[in-house]
């Protein structure tokens, strides 16, 4: 929920509409959780889940294979996957792009914690290009402080350059 | 100024400009957010304000109706099972005649044990005397807050309010708001003026014994001073209007009726779902509209009436139910439109937390238009 909230909220400093969500149930630490985002340049209105998503953001390759974490993705959509293993059995849908990283990886150099919500947010910014690292930075900034705020804009700005090389 | 945030720090900041003087609150989710904010801030000396810790919501309540008794501007904040707890508390707040505003965050009610959205906490203390306000969104939601305390005071009115916005679906959800400053509320709303209040120097009673002679004349005020709320509510949603821009003063709000053919009447957040789902049928060359209710208690009968004049076909989405007579609100639509010639169906829906999307609010007209209804929408008959 936390990615999903400051994606959104990057999004609204870049100048748009923007909504965050959980899919509403289990909030422990650990249990297979779901987060939405909608932005939009006028008022969003529409309170539904997110069936036919443009992109998917997966935080735990764990999950690609006992959840079609892909379900329902459009064509020309884009889905960023954490993982160390870029060869992974993906199943993505066709006509829809994937970029891996290795979130947890960066997460823990930049963070010393394998939480990958800034690191993931950062490829996200790079990959659809819907926030930019001005937003994102400023996002970061307003959450966190200190050397905290640093950090995570390390950890976001390091994905942010490797997926941007990729795209 | 738009503020991206959460719906209960929205809510609980808002509260917190409204300068109540006793808090009283048994956290529960999804309101937990809310009072946890708030109860941040009494920490905080952000707010001048008594934060009662209670064992339970019935304490909950009775701190605040006992701290109103008292003279103080007072709020609480709870949903589902917890409101259920309240119960007997309510209809004394009621009855007491004390301006209390709480926060519901509306819930299912067990059992089976469920924490997700549905109206049945609320709509069941229909009954209550409290004025009942629903919200859209989180804009309206924070907004609300302003005109029930304005409307609870009101001397011509002095009845407690909930102001419920959908459990999670909007608790939970993060989107920008406007928060008016301090200054501002305390421009709209001035500090509370009590009609009377407990002092030791001028004793007076409040809940006494009432004997058949007397009984159902407290009932009857009790109940004037609901159809009077309807006037309070307009002129605090005018006057809200005048200084922030939006305007609140219908208990009832239409969305492209002007011509429909087919209307749906909801409460909550659905309406929002239900008007781009609106907007898809119109491309399409469908004539539906909406008719929000936004104030279900005093419930705006002749307004309802007035709306949906020339609309064949009423469909009725209702998040509750009556167990053994169908949606609660559709009953009390088909009777404000009794004799208009249209056709009222009422939907169960979305009850427990199941998701509702466009394509569900068109079934639903399908269904009207066909004259299918008064029944439960998107049963899974393959678990009955």
């Amino acid at each position: 929920m936390t990615a999903a909230e400051l994606i959104a909220f990057a999004a609204f400093e870049g100048g748009v509409y923007a909504q965050a969500f959980p899919a509403f149930g289990v909030e422990r630490r650990g249990a297979p959780v779901q987060a939405f985002v909608r932005f939009s340049d006028e008022k969003i209105r529409l309170r539904s889940q997110i069936y036919e998503p443009d992109y998917i953001i997966v935080q735990d390759p764990t999950l690609i294979g006992d959840v079609d974490v892909f379900m329902g993705m459009k064509e020309g959509g884009i889905a960023i996957v954490n993982t160390e293993k870029p060869d992974f059995d993906s199943r993505v849908p066709e006509g829809a792009r994937v970029y891996t990283i290795d979130a947890t990886t960066i997460a823990l150099e930049e963070l010393g914690v394998p939480i990958t919500n800034t690191t993931l947010m950062g490829a996200f910014a790079a990959a659809t290009g819907e926030i930019k690292l001005e937003p994102l930075e400023h996002a970061l900034r307003s959450r966190f402080s200190g050397s905290m705020a640093d950090k995570n804009v390390k950890a976001a700005g390091r994905a942010y350059n490797q997926i941007g090389g990729a795209v | 100024m738009l503020e991206f945030m959460e719906g209960s720090h929205a809510v609980a900041e808002i509260v917190k400009r409204c300068r109540p003087q006793v808090i009283a609150a048994y956290p529960i989710t999804p309101q937990t957010h809310i009072v946890e904010d708030l109860a941040q801030m009494v920490a905080n000396c952000e707010i001048d304000a008594e934060y009662i810790t209670v064992e339970s919501e019935f304490s909950a309540l009775s701190a605040c109706l006992g701290a109103s008794a008292a003279g103080s501007r007072v709020y609480s904040a709870t949903t589902s099972q917890g409101l259920a707890l309240m119960f007997e508390v309510c209809f004394n707040a009621a009855g007491m005649r004390q301006p209390i505003v709480m926060t519901i965050a509306n819930r299912s009610l067990g059992a089976p044990l469920s924490i997700w959205n549905d109206q049945q906490d609320s709509i069941s203390l229909r009954d209550s005397g409290w004025l009942q306000f629903y919200a859209e969104d989180n804009q309206e939601a924070a907004d609300l807050h302003m005109i029930a305390y304005k409307v609870c005071e009101d001397h011509d009115v002095l009845l407690p309010a909930f102001v419920c916005f959908d459990g999670f679906i909007l608790t939970h959800t993060y989107e920008p708001v406007t928060l008016p400053t301090q200054e501002e509320v305390d421009a709209y709303l001035p500090a509370f003026t009590p009609y009377q209040r407990l002092d030791a120097a001028n004793p007076l009673s409040l809940g006494m014994y009432a004997t058949p002679e007397y009984y159902m004349e407290f009932r009857y005020e009790v109940d004037r001073a609901m159809e009077r709320a309807k006037q309070a509510f307009i002129k605090a949603g005018r006057e809200f209007g005048e200084q922030f821009g939006r305007d609140y003063s219908a208990l009832v709000e239409g969305y492209r009726l002007e011509d429909a053919d087919t209307a749906l009447v909801a409460m909550g957040s659905i309406c929002g779902t239900a008007k781009d789902a609106i907007d898809e049928m119109r491309e399409h060359g469908r004539k539906v509209g909406l008719l929000k209710i936004r104030t279900y208690r005093p419930f705006p009968a002749q307004e309802i009436a007035n709306a949906l004049k020339g609309v064949s076909t009423v469909a009725v989405l209702d998040k509750n139910i009556s167990l053994g007579n169908g949606g609660a609100v559709g009953i009390e639509v088909k009777s404000a439109l009794y004799g208009s010639g249209a056709a009222v169906y009422d939907y169960i829906i979305a009850l427990g937390g199941r998701d509702v999307r466009k394509k569900d609010i068109a079934a639903v007209v399908d269904l009207a238009e066909k004259g299918k209804g008064d029944m439960f929408y998107g049963l899974r008959t393959e678990v009955l």
